[in-house]
């Protein structure tokens, strides 16, 4: 690859390399204050299907360790969603030291909140907006748990805004740093914002998990006791890697739905979605 | 008649939560999310039986309301297609 960068975030360290300068620009200015991994554990390449595809109506295909075949590629103005999506394909089909939650989490005082739901859910910006108030971000993609401890790790990368969050969250985070607007992807528009410095300078340190939100955005306000075997099986359903764990990832899970209370909230509105989260955790 | 016999207890890790059990089938790799009485059977084949001792076992164990030989056919039969127990 012509251009390359490398950046840790939580325990993950990734190399990115591309055959477009730009992307790496831009990757290297939204991470500049993340540190860097000694040896990387996943590549993500962002490549040109055809050698004229560089300059031509430039395509990005994403690549790397896992891959995905046939996945489409991605116009060269979205080449920050092609890498955001190279790592997470990454993280999702290789990682295995860790049971991977497709979750949003923040932290106070030691203890982690996750929040896990569908696409529109909420998880990001609910994470945003509790970081907002003072909570520590660990993540709006993947939360991880560590089987051994039981643990949660941080996964702290830009946070993925879509469509109407993005104004939401520009209005609370007037200082906060932004990456560029990128318009017509196939989740609509999208803008990523850089965690705030005490989430990066966290970022290695894991949390007690204490309790489990099922969040859902657009329903009159109500709380919902999930008992541990409903909690067990939706996160299933929430991690990448959870077969491929085996019996690791069936302890890590039935210990997390044990120490942690698990409660499914419907928000009509994101300062009632707030105002949810901080009175039950 | 055909006995039954649960899978050996080294092969399962069983994890009662509230109203429901997991089970993990090492055997497999399969994760199983089961009721009563379930957990139950699977304690009570320890030993190989027939489907009408395990019935008598279970019901001088437990207040059975609804005893039913074929019910308990039935789940034998699911249970020995997922390999949670034997038949012999």
């Amino acid at each position: 690859m012509k251009h390359v960068t490398s950046l840790r975030i939580g325990p993950v360290g990734f190399r990115i390399g591309s055959a477009w300068r730009a992307p790496i620009d831009a990757l290297d200015d939204l991470y500049r204050d993340y540190p860097r991994p000694v040896i990387p554990d996943f590549n993500v390449h962002l490549f040109a299907a055809r050698p004229w595809r560089r300059y031509l109506r430039p395509s990005v295909h994403i690549g790397g360790d896992f891959v995905i075949p046939d996945a489409a590629p991605l116009p060269l103005a979205q080449a920050l969603l092609a890498a955001e999506m190279g790592m997470n394909l990454q993280m999702a089909l290789g990682q295995r030291g860790y049971l991977l939650l497709h979750a949003s989490g923040v932290e106070r005082d030691g203890r982690a909140v996750l929040m896990t739901g569908i696409s529109g859910a909420g998880k990001s910006t609910l994470a945003a907006l509790l970081m907002a108030r003072g909570w520590r971000f660990m993540g709006d993609e993947f939360i991880l748990i560590d089987p051994a401890t039981g643990m949660a790790h941080a996964f702290p990368r830009l946070i993925s805004l879509k469509n109407e969050a993005i104004p939401v969250v520009e209005a609370l985070l007037p200082h906060a740093r932004f990456g560029p607007r990128l318009t017509g992807t196939p989740k609509g528009t999208l803008r990523h914002v850089v965690p705030d410095a005490p989430a990066i300078a966290a970022m290695a340190e894991p949390a007690a998990p204490a309790l489990i939100l099922f969040p859902r955005f657009g329903f009159d306000p109500a709380e919902r006791p999930v008992p541990p075997s409903e909690a067990f099986v939706r996160l299933t359903q929430a991690s990448t890697n959870y077969v491929t764990l085996a019996e690791r990832g069936f302890e890590a899970l039935t210990d997390l739905v044990a120490r942690a209370p698990a409660i499914a909230i419907d928000y009509p509105d994101t300062a009632t979605g707030i105002e949810m989260v901080e009175r039950l955790a | 008649m055909a006995r039954y016999r649960a899978a050996s207890l080294a092969t399962l890790r069983i994890v009662p939560t509230d109203a429901l059990t997991l089970i993990y089938h090492r055997a497999s790799g399969i994760t199983h999310i089961v009721d009563a009485p379930v957990p139950e059977i699977l304690e009570a084949l320890a030993e190989p039986l027939s489907a009408d001792a395990l019935l008598a076992k279970l019901a001088a164990q437990y207040d059975l309301l609804d005893a039913d030989a074929l019910a308990l056919a039935v789940r034998l039969d699911e249970l020995a297609a997922a390999g949670l127990v034997e038949r012999l």
